[in-house]
């Protein structure tokens, strides 16, 4: 893996070359007080509206509009926060995106991984043509297969239930080639020696390529999860009934809900509360995150 | 995930060099792990076909029907496509897409690639300025555009209010047809540009040190040393960064559902947007598939197209 994120080589060979006529260390301190002053401005912009949304959902409604604006809520109204709970089914909706993006993040790490393990440790007649055309759809763009997704669903009879949301998300062709390409750094001889054993390939794959695959799985897992947890036009399609929301949709709903006056320290609320699951597991599983986009992003 | 298709150098294929399987010819262990190599993948291949592939082809089919979801599909050959060149609203629709699309990417790319360059330096900070710059990115898009409707609100909206200090009456931005737009891509922006800065800065910190010490040695200035050995080296992430936001963006739809439907008079209505209003609120399913070809096919030559041209600028792609 290339990230590295505390030694930053070439960053730092450069300025120990040095530039001619002043000390190194003062050229330094001085481009590094340039930099965190654009850095920190920019900060600012990225993290304010975040800060606006989090000042705000303390607010009472009339010190929202107050003019000037405060920054510091002039008393913190934690009730926003039950009233949040007590007027909309957030708890609901959160427990709904949940249960759907843990389902389809279990089907797919599933998947992915069998499939992975396959196209990476067995020989069988057309297993690269099969990986081939696993790669041509990862071009094709998601929107062209809504329609006719949509048509399956009714087919189906899924219309309006979660089967829909979950069971045509289990497969993904970047999962499965992400997969292979870790396993295939798997050294042979850790699976060799439990083959003379006489363990069965089910068991190989479960016992000794599984666990050594933890990082890549970690990676899919959080990429799916959240991809899973943010998508907002295939549920809006699907689902009918409000009790089955998730939590996009949900939000969506609430926001949309008061036409003239804008109840906004509630909606702020509700948002501060809908951010925080998915920022905890950034923060968490942020290492594999970043590792996703440098084995995707960056060999190619 | 498109420029994903080649294999890392350091995971090399374990056999590649085997001879082609013939079933006649294995043995029978050799037998044993074929058929144990279809089994492992059997739950993949049947969602692929029943999920992926199948719908593919049906969207092909759909494009050249009149399906409505409640008649079955009558073959109406090309007239989906003639009704579609003939009407304004389409092509006002698809040169918003490109507005959008070309609006975002490039200034979201110069922002990143800056912004990386400056991050990538031995300093106190770094880890929290990239969480920082990266967050706007994993939020919820609901929970963005919420926040960013009240930042464009005409009157208690934040934007006005710091014009306001300076003097400045703010116009309308989402109502109004000219500003509508431009404030959705500023705040694409703000959206994207940690995904891109990310990817640039894990490229800065693949280039090797030692290019940057030789380039010294020869007496070349900074400038020199950027445009010669940073945005070469950096050229595949560049190039990734690119395809990958052009195909994104030519699919946006969250924000456009979301902060405008579309509005005011559609001028920030875009083709995913569009094929929506016209499959799921009007049922021309027909007509809604075969917009969905035209937007593929547009990113299909325009992600052949970097393809082609990549070979010009990107450092070792030739292979």
């Amino acid at each position: 893996m290339a990230v590295k994120q505390e030694t930053l080589q070439p960053a730092r060979k450069l300025e120990a070359v040095g530039q001619d006529g002043m000390s190194k260390s003062s050229a330094k301190r001085v481009g590094d007080l340039f930099t965190h002053l654009i850095l920190a401005a920019g900060s600012i912009v990225m993290v304010g509206p975040f800060a606006w949304m989090l000042s705000s959902s303390f607010k009472t409604q009339y010190e929202i509009y107050k003019f000037p604006p405060t920054l510091i809520p002039e008393s913190i109204q934690w009730i926003n926060y039950l009233v949040v709970f007590e007027q909309t089914a957030l708890g609901r909706y959160v427990g709904n995106s949940m249960f759907v993006s843990l389902s389809v993040t279990l089907g797919v790490l599933l998947t992915s991984s069998l499939a992975g393990y396959s196209f990476s440790r067995l020989n069988f007649p057309g297993r690269d043509k099969i990986f081939l055309m696993y790669l041509g759809t990862m071009m094709i763009p998601g929107a062209i297969l809504l329609i006719p997704s949509f048509v399956l669903m009714r087919t189906f009879n899924w219309i309006d239930t979660y089967y829909a949301l979950i069971v045509p998300g289990v497969v993904s062709a970047w999962g499965t080639f992400l997969m292979r390409q870790f396993m295939m750094s798997i050294p042979r001889e850790l699976e060799d020696a439990a083959y003379i054993d006489g363990a069965t390939r089910l068991r190989i794959y479960w016992t000794v390529i599984l666990p050594v695959s933890k990082p890549v799985i970690a990676t899919l897992a959080i990429f799916t999860f959240m991809g899973v947890w943010n998508e907002l036009l295939w549920p809006v399609i699907i689902l009918r009934s409000p009790e089955k929301f998730t939590l996009p949709m949900g939000l969506a709903k609430f926001q949309s809900r008061f036409p003239n006056r804008t109840p906004w320290h509630l909606i702020m609320a509700a948002s501060t509360l809908s951010v925080l699951p998915i920022l905890f597991l950034f923060m968490a599983g942020q290492k594999y995150y970043v590792q996703g986009i440098v084995t995707t992003g960056l060999k190619g | 995930m498109t420029v994903s298709a080649q294999v890392p150098a350091s995971s090399q294929p374990v056999a590649t060099a085997r001879p082609r399987l013939r079933w006649s010819e294995m043995s029978g262990l050799a037998r044993r792990e074929a058929i144990e190599g279809y089994l492992f993948l059997l739950p993949n291949i049947v969602a692929f076909f029943v999920f992926l592939a199948g719908p593919m082809l049906a969207a092909v089919y759909f494009a050249f029907t009149n399906y409505d979801l409640t008649w079955p599909p009558r073959f109406t050959f090309l007239e989906n496509f003639q009704v579609m060149f003939n009407n304004d609203l389409f092509w006002q629709v698809f040169g918003q897409t490109f507005y959008w699309a070309f609006g975002m990417v490039p200034a979201t790319i110069v922002l990143a690639l800056g912004l990386a360059l400056m991050i990538n330096r031995e300093m106190r900070g770094v880890l929290t300025y990239r969480l920082v710059y990266f967050i706007p990115h994993v939020t919820l898009s609901v929970a963005a555009s919420i926040v960013w409707l009240w930042v464009y609100h005409p009157e208690v909206g934040f934007l006005n209010l710091l014009l306001g200090y300076v003097g400045i009456d703010g116009p309308q931005w989402l109502l109004n047809r000219r500003t509508a737009m431009p404030s959705l891509i500023l705040m694409g922006w703000w959206k994207s540009v940690g995904f891109a800065m990310l990817i640039f800065l894990a490229g800065l910190q693949g280039i090797p040190a030692e290019l940057y010490e030789a380039a010294v040695m020869d007496g070349a200035n900074p400038r020199q040393r950027f445009w010669s050995i940073t945005v070469p080296m950096l050229s595949p992430a560049i190039f990734f960064v690119m395809v990958t936001s052009i195909i994104g963006a030519f699919q946006g739809f969250d924000v456009f559902y979301l902060m405008t439907r579309g509005g005011p008079a559609n001028v920030t209505t875009t083709m995913v947007l569009h094929i929506y209003n016209n499959g799921f609120l009007y049922l021309k399913m027909g007509f809604a598939s075969a917009m969905a070809m035209v937007l593929f096919a547009t990113i299909m030559i325009f992600t052949l197209g970097q393809w082609v041209y990549a070979r010009n600028w990107v450092h070792g792609f030739a292979d």
